[in-house]
């Protein structure tokens, strides 16, 4: 009862959000830290079984940017990053990373979990995001993880500048009430792309309704040629994959199932769900006109 | 000339001076908010980069208002007003035509994107807006014949530009930018401001014909 009546009240939530759907909560929600950044209001709440991380006061249940569980830190909570990590199955061993918005540090613990050699960069522009993620989520700066506290879009293109090279960059920076727009343009893709080396790729979170959907999936594609759309039942998010390299087709996706799913079982994953969902085909307007910095009203299309 | 028949076809131009005032008021704000848009891709969309764009705003409208005050007490009059939208509308062409080209020069040579995003707005911004700000005194000096009517005619003049700045933000933020491009948006804001220089111009000629 308390789960259907609490899929009503998601299903019923502005479906524009991108945040991660939240799943039933259990126990009462106790706030453990709360503050005001350049950027955003900043929440940490706790129930019984695990910790959040969360932008906005109002809203309680849809916001949630990044939840572990107390019990098992592995254990992945939100679609959104078993289907980044169903990327795998396009590019098994990236080295070097890039991810663009650190949140509480989920996918850097994954992907640091996965690949302990790999050198992991995030751009995060919200220097009290990095100090939340370190007091609450066990985020940790190695010699092979540091975050720099800088707008992405600036980053990457002075990585570009300097011929810098990510095997895997993750845009992970559209949450919520507002859209980086900047970040969304085709000028933006064409810089980070710059940065893949032949065998590179990009994973992107981001939206799956509105126009934004439309426009967005069009520039990628302007962009990269043929992507993978992602979308799951539950969950608002999608996920883009693109790559350098030709895509794989469903034999190939579905080949390197067994190896993958014993390295990505500790995350409460099931790899196999995943190669039905890698999708080409466009199911949006094809019609919409692409992101460019001249046209970016990407939080106007997502009303 | 005698002094009624002045005053008389000065009033008969009031109208159209407050007009121009209004698209003025209108295009600053719009532009202002384009900047934001223009300066995102190569310095982020923070809060220090809005920072810079108002500052600059502010700086050359405050730098406009003292010239244009100035000007205004050498031979006041619609051809010279004219001009000044003239000015403006072939200074907002750089914006168009260099805007990228100055940023990925300034994006290499200044890594802080505070102070990049300061000196690129001073370069892209300073001389349109500092334009339109002379606009604002010389309108109050077309306006007031009566010395004692000055502040009424300030105040008229403050209203109907500010009202233009209020229309510039909205159309511009909620409408414009999910129709056009930003280019788009700049050219028919130059556009705009050359009819506007040839109203102000073809009054007055016309006037000073009438007059003379």
């Amino acid at each position: 009862m308390f789960r259907s009546l609490f899929a009503f009240a998601l299903a019923s939530l502005s479906l524009g959000l991108l945040a991660p759907a939240a799943q039933a909560q259990s126990g009462v929600l106790r706030t453990v830290h709360q503050e005001r950044s350049l950027y955003r209001n900043i929440l940490v709440t706790e129930d019984d079984e695990r910790r959040c991380m969360r932008f906005t006061i109002t809203d309680l249940n849809g916001q949630n940017q990044s939840c572990r569980f107390y019990d098992d830190h592995d254990k992945l909570v939100f679609p959104y990053a078993k289907m980044v990590l169903a990327s795998l199955m396009v590019q098994e061993r990236p080295t070097r990373i890039l991810i663009v918005g650190l949140g509480g540090g989920t996918l850097v613990h994954t992907y640091s979990t996965l690949f302990p050699e790999a050198n992991i960069t995030i751009a995060e522009i919200d220097e009290a995001v990095v100090g939340v993620a370190k007091q609450f989520f066990d985020y940790q700066e190695t010699p092979l993880i540091h975050s720099e506290t800088v707008d992405a879009r600036v980053f990457v293109k002075r990585q570009g500048l300097r011929g810098a090279q990510y095997d895997l960059v993750i845009l992970d920076a559209f949450n919520g009430e507002y859209i980086p727009e900047h970040l969304m343009t085709a000028e933006f893709l064409e810089e980070v792309k710059k940065l893949l080396p032949e065998t590179g790729m990009v994973v992107a979170n981001t939206f799956s309704t509105s126009r934004l959907y439309s426009a967005e999936s069009n520039t990628y594609r302007q962009v990269f040629g043929e992507i993978f759309n992602v979308r799951m039942e539950g969950t608002g998010n999608r996920i883009i994959i693109a790559s350098q390299q030709p895509l794989p087709d469903r034999a190939t996706l579905e080949s390197r199932v067994s190896a993958l799913q014993a390295r990505v079982a500790r995350f409460d994953m099931d790899m196999s769900e995943f190669p039905a969902l890698l999708n080409k085909n466009a199911d949006w307007d094809l019609r919409e006109r692409v992101l460019t910095d001249q046209y970016a009203p990407a939080n106007l299309l997502n009303n | 000339m005698n002094p009624s028949s002045t005053s008389a076809s000065l009033f008969s131009s009031n109208p159209i001076v407050l007009c121009l005032a209004f698209v003025s008021g209108f295009i600053i704000m719009a532009v202002e908010l384009l900047g934001g848009r223009i300066l995102a891709p190569y310095f982020g969309s923070s809060i220090y980069v809005w920072g810079s764009i108002i500052t600059v705003f502010m700086l050359s409208l405050s730098i406009g208002y003292l010239i244009g005050g100035r000007l205004s007490l050498q031979q006041p009059s619609l051809l010279r007003y004219g001009v000044f939208f003239a000015a403006a509308a072939v200074l907002l062409l750089p914006l168009v035509l260099w805007s990228n080209a100055i940023m990925e020069a300034l994006f290499v040579a200044i890594e802080d994107p505070r102070y990049g995003s300061l000196v690129v707005s001073l370069l892209l911004f300073f001389l349109p807006t500092a334009v339109m700000g002379m606009i604002a005194p010389y309108s109050v000096r077309l306006l007031v014949v009566d010395s004692n009517r000055s502040g009424h005619i300030a105040g008229t003049l403050y209203f109907t530009s500010t009202l233009g700045s209020a229309l510039g933000t909205l159309a511009t933020s909620f409408y414009l930018v999910l129709w056009f491009e930003v280019n788009q948006i700049l050219l028919t804001m130059a556009l705009i401001l050359a009819l506007a220089a040839a109203l102000a111009i073809g009054t007055g000629l016309r006037l000073a014909r009438k007059t003379g």
